[in-house]
């Protein structure tokens, strides 16, 4: 179709010229090697090589340089970035899965190595970054035995306390903590607000946004100031196919960068360049143990968006990378950054190359206006013309200031079960609302500033 | 639900008995209503879109198939009915393929009559001096569909040249569109996604081309050509034999099953992508040797027809040219593609 349109250029796409590579390696290290009777390791040339692990370089290194190649990746996106700096404190949102674990690993090992080097210095200069994990029990939501629940936290209790020294500060958090500060019957007005939900990908999306709002809260209060996930390739193709079919396009950018500032405290994405493959192998290889719940069967979009993907990914190893890729081409927002370091302790090195990396503002979008309930944020066409909103109920202003995925996926259409909604909602999501409406008065006001005879708003 | 099969009124006019529900909307009508909604959706696109100018002459690629009869006769009776004041010409081309295109032709020639449209036929023959029929003998089955869909892109465009027209429209349908989308995100074709979305392409080029079904569903023009037993043509090609169904055109059926506004929400996702000033767009420019746009030094039908008339027919198409669609491998790999419509019918 398209692809062989007049204009030329054909498809000029990696998915061509990766799988030629794919392809051609085997191919090509196999002659060098011609006189050895096994397939060596093309990178140290000594051992023989693992495959398994999908993506371009399977089956092109051993379990060593496979590991390394690995924590490579995890580390060129952290310092790139600059999502960790000494004087940081990162919490690792660990969901027992094998993504979670890999980047827990991975952030002990780094800063199992500062802890050496600060034990080794003289003069100490250098603090090591502290690290915390955080496990979030959902089984108020999608319910499993309790029996189940408590190996699991047992089970990563353990893992936690193995990856010491230096100790890390594990909370064990269920996902109603969110409603911790408004009221003690958190449980209840929680499965009452997932009641009114009725599509199955609107829940699964909600209890996304609820998650984060968790970790956000659980970061915050215990001082905090990075949470880490763990989501690899796989995952980010995935969440671009499901946003296009959401209709999100426009937010989408936002989500898919290695920062993400958007929150109180930001959230990086250390994994971004690993594929699900290459982490199963890991936690393989090194036998880390994860765990998985029992889940449902699930008719969700993002359930068939995730097969799907997978399909794909098996017809050809670099499909997920190429998606992934194009939608890296869509232009992020401003808040996909750390903000710069003025810090004197970061080494200068870690500055220079988060200048070198940082996006640049002119490439980026500058957002004020966001969803109160996923926080994405919105496309012109989605934010309301207050003027035309005098005087209507606070559910119904909360309804027309979310986005139109929300709207349509999560909301209930009718004003009475919004009303049910909207008195359910954690009190933070309301206060975000009523934040955003309050900014744009604020910006407002500092514009006739000079005009204004009160402090006040209520002289009328 | 509860039992009221045999009492359902249509809910648009609450009088008529419903006897479809309508895609889209899952609501229950009946046919008066769903002719009058679809006419008046694809209406209000053609509004708000400023697709025509009163006086404009349209050409409608006709290939026979649902889409473009159901296009070719709609459009004539909003020109008629809603006074657009266009000169409407149907516009086929001819690949020269015994036992499809021959009888999709007839399908068309017949459409002539009964909507009282002029008639254009642009055929492979006379514009490269091959039919599809010589150069699948020439090159056998694999690959064809390139040179199928290259010669068609160029023939449209000068059969359009040919009647003067000012615009061209094609019967793409929303999900034709969403699958496109889908297809340019999983083969990184950035320079396509930002375009394909439009409604309006190839208005730097000689001939602006428009799809007034970029937000109707496929079912839906099914369903209109049912209810209104338009005469159309709906044979796969013989070349493009076992009714491919990508993975990418059934995920978008699977996807309508379970939300059927997903496909409008893929359109809306494709038109507020916003893509990068710094990524680099191939540069549009003309071929030295015919003149049509090109990225190129010649086009890509140039490139083709010189490996076709030197012998060397596979010239353009291997792996040693960069500007060779991922298609080819998929249908060397002999397994199933990604993509649906094996004949870049998208370009037609």
């Amino acid at each position: 179709m398209a692809c062989n349109g007049g204009g030329g250029g054909g498809c000029q796409s990696g998915c061509y010229k990766d799988e030629e590579t794919t392809r051609d390696q085997p191919t090509a290290s196999s002659e060098t090697d011609s006189g050895t009777s096994s397939n060596l390791c093309l990178k140290c040339k000594l051992n023989v090589v693992v495959s398994g692990y999908g993506g371009i370089d399977d089956g092109r290194f051993c379990a060593d340089c496979f590991r390394s190649n690995l924590f490579g990746k995890f580390r060129l996106a952290v310092t790139s970035n600059a999502m960790i700096s000494p004087t940081d404190k990162v919490l690792v949102a660990f969901s027992g899965g094998p993504s979670s674990r890999v980047a827990l690993q991975f952030v002990h090992d780094m800063q199992e190595r500062a802890h050496k080097n600060f034990e080794a210095s003289r003069d100490r200069s250098l603090p090591v970054f502290g690290v915390g994990v955080v496990f979030i029990d959902e089984s108020v939501v999608f319910p499993i035995p309790s029996r189940e629940m408590e190996e699991a936290v047992e089970a990563v209790s353990l893992i936690v306390s193995s990856l010491a020294p230096p100790r890390k500060e594990f909370h064990f958090v269920p996902i109603e903590t969110v409603y911790s500060s408004d009221s003690s019957d958190g449980k209840e007005r929680l499965i009452e607000l997932m009641n009114v939900v009725s599509d199955p990908t609107g829940r699964e999306d909600m209890l996304l946004s609820l998650r984060m709002l968790a970790l956000q809260k659980v970061a915050s209060e215990f001082g905090y100031n990075r949470i880490v996930l763990g989501s690899c390739v796989s995952r980010i193709a995935a969440h671009v196919i499901s946003a296009t079919v959401k209709g999100q396009g426009y937010s989408l950018p936002a989500d898919i960068q290695y920062v993400d500032a958007r929150w109180e405290i930001p959230v990086v994405l250390p994994l971004r360049d690993c594929f699900v493959q290459e982490i199963n192998m890991f936690c393989r290889l090194d036998s880390l143990k994860t765990i998985k719940m029992s889940t449902g069967p699930s008719s969700s979009i993002n359930s068939l968006v995730s097969s799907f993907v997978a399909l794909l990914q098996e017809e050809n190893p670099s499909r997920e990378s190429t998606i992934v890729r194009t939608a890296g081409k869509l232009i992020p927002f401003q808040f996909n950054r750390i903000p710069e370091i003025i810090d004197g302790n970061v080494p200068l090195a870690t500055r220079r190359r988060q200048k070198r990396y940082n996006l640049k503002s002119n490439e980026s979008v500058s957002s004020e206006s966001f969803c109160p309930l996923c926080n994405s944020p919105l496309d012109k066409s989605e934010i309301v013309d207050w003027s035309n909103h005098k005087n209507c109920r606070s559910s119904d202003t909360f309804y027309t200031s979310c986005c139109s995925s929300c709207q349509f996926q999560i909301l209930p259409p009718d004003s009475t079960p919004m009303e049910k909604f909207y008195m359910d909602l954690p009190h933070s999501v309301v206060a975000r609302s009523n934040k955003v409406n309050n900014v744009k008065l604020n910006a407002l006001r500092e514009q006739i500033q000079d005009c204004l005879l009160s402090d006040g708003e209520d002289e009328t | 639900m509860e039992g009221k099969r045999n009492v359902r009124i249509c809910c648009l006019c609450n009088e008529r008995r419903a006897s479809l529900k309508r895609p889209k909307t899952l609501q229950q009508i009946c046919t008066q209503c769903f002719y009058l909604a679809f006419e008046n959706e694809i209406h209000q696109i053609i509004l708000s879109n400023r697709l025509f100018t009163r006086g404009d002459r349209v050409a409608i690629g006709a290939s026979g198939g649902k889409d473009s009869t159901v296009l070719a006769y709609v459009l004539s009776k909003l020109n008629r009915d809603r006074d657009y004041g266009l000169h409407l010409f149907l516009l086929s081309v001819d690949e020269g393929i015994t036992g499809y295109r021959d009888d999709s032709l007839e399908t068309v020639h017949r459409n002539q009559i009964q909507y009282g449209l002029p008639l254009k036929v642009v055929s492979y023959k006379d514009l490269y001096g091959w039919t599809m029929d010589e150069i699948v003998k020439l090159i056998g089955l694999k690959n064809n569909c390139t040179f199928c869909g290259v010669f068609r892109r160029q023939a449209l465009d000068r059969g359009a040249a040919f009647l003067k027209v000012d615009k061209l429209v094609t019967g793409h349908n929303a999900d034709d569109i969403a699958e496109t989308i889908l297809l340019n995100i999983l083969r990184g074709d950035i320079a396509r996604l930002s375009r394909c979305s439009s409604i309006v392409t190839g208005e730097d080029g000689p001939i602006p081309r428009c799809k007034p079904f970029k937000y109707t569903y496929e079912k839906e023009i099914v369903m209109y050509a049912y209810f209104k037993k338009l005469d159309y043509f709906s044979t796969e090609c013989i070349y493009s034999p076992n009714a491919y169904r990508g993975f990418a055109r059934e995920f978008i059926k699977d996807l309508e099953r379970i939300r059927p506004r997903a496909i409008l929400d893929i359109i809306k996702s494709g038109e507020n992508f916003r893509i990068s000033t710094t990524t680099k767009m191939p540069e549009q420019g003309t071929c030295e040797r015919c003149g049509y746009i090109s990225s190129q030094k010649w086009c890509k039908a140039c490139v083709l027809l010189d490996g076709l008339n030197r012998g060397l027919p596979k010239l353009g198409i291997g792996r040693s040219r960069v500007e060779v669609g991922c298609k080819e491998e998929n249908e060397s790999h002999g397994r199933k593609s990604i993509e649906s419509k094996q004949c870049g019918s998208l370009d037609f």
